[in-house]
């Protein structure tokens, strides 16, 4: 029973990552392309481990399958934001039909752009 | 049912493949091999599962590290900064 949960949640996974490989190749931007596969195949990879864990249990194999979990939840949205910035910092034009680009406008120097400060904190100091 | 699930991830690499082989920028040439390094951890997952052997959940892990490293040095390459800058 447990190994045809298993496998019907693997093959969810294996629907996610197919999308997001999908969006990598259809998004006509880097920063699009980036956007849509990081989190399907992220899911999608998640969904797997899961599926492994359900398979043999909380066992050395499931643990290991955890650990690989937890690792990937913390590694991959790294790698993409540190992907992004070097693309955005090294000049990689946006897609001709982008309505924005936020980063390049707070990033400006010179600009007004609102300082990120604490307000909340000095809020509760004076309810 | 597991052989559909790798045929699966097979096509979804050769998905990544393409578009690092004719990606028009670097960035994308990057992110296609940053989506390939995760999705060789699931298919390591799915070979646990085909096999019952423990080694390929020790692959998957050390892959999972390795791209880690490897996606960060060449974002900070595409920055335009040396390796340990």
């Amino acid at each position: 029973m447990s190994e045809n949960i298993a496998l019907v949640v693997m093959a969810i996974g294996l629907v996610f990552d197919l999308i997001g490989c999908i969006g990598l190749v259809r998004l006509p931007d880097v920063y699009n392309r980036l956007q849509a596969s990081t989190k399907c195949v992220t899911l999608g990879t998640f969904l797997i481990l899961i599926g492994v864990v359900i398979r043999f249990g909380f066992g050395s194999m499931g643990f290991k399958a955890i650990l690989c979990l937890w690792f990937i939840a913390m590694t991959s949205p790294t790698a993409a934001h540190a992907i992004a910035r070097g693309a955005h910092k090294a000049g990689f034009p946006l897609w001709s039909g982008s309505v924005g680009d936020r980063y390049a406008e707070d990033s400006r120097p010179g600009s007004d752009a609102p300082v990120a400060t604490t307000p909340d904190r000095a809020e509760e100091v004076t309810p | 049912m597991t052989q559909v699930i790798m045929i699966g991830l097979m096509v979804c690499a050769l998905l990544c493949l393409w578009r690092a082989w004719a990606g028009p920028t670097p960035a994308d040439r990057t992110v296609s091999i940053d989506i390939l390094g995760i999705l060789m951890v699931g298919f390591c997952a799915v070979l646990t599962v085909e096999t019952g052997r423990d080694l390929y959940m020790i692959v998957a892990l050390s892959w999972s590290m390795l791209a880690f490293v490897g996606s960060l040095a060449l974002a900070k390459r595409l920055e335009g900064k040396a390796y340990d800058e």
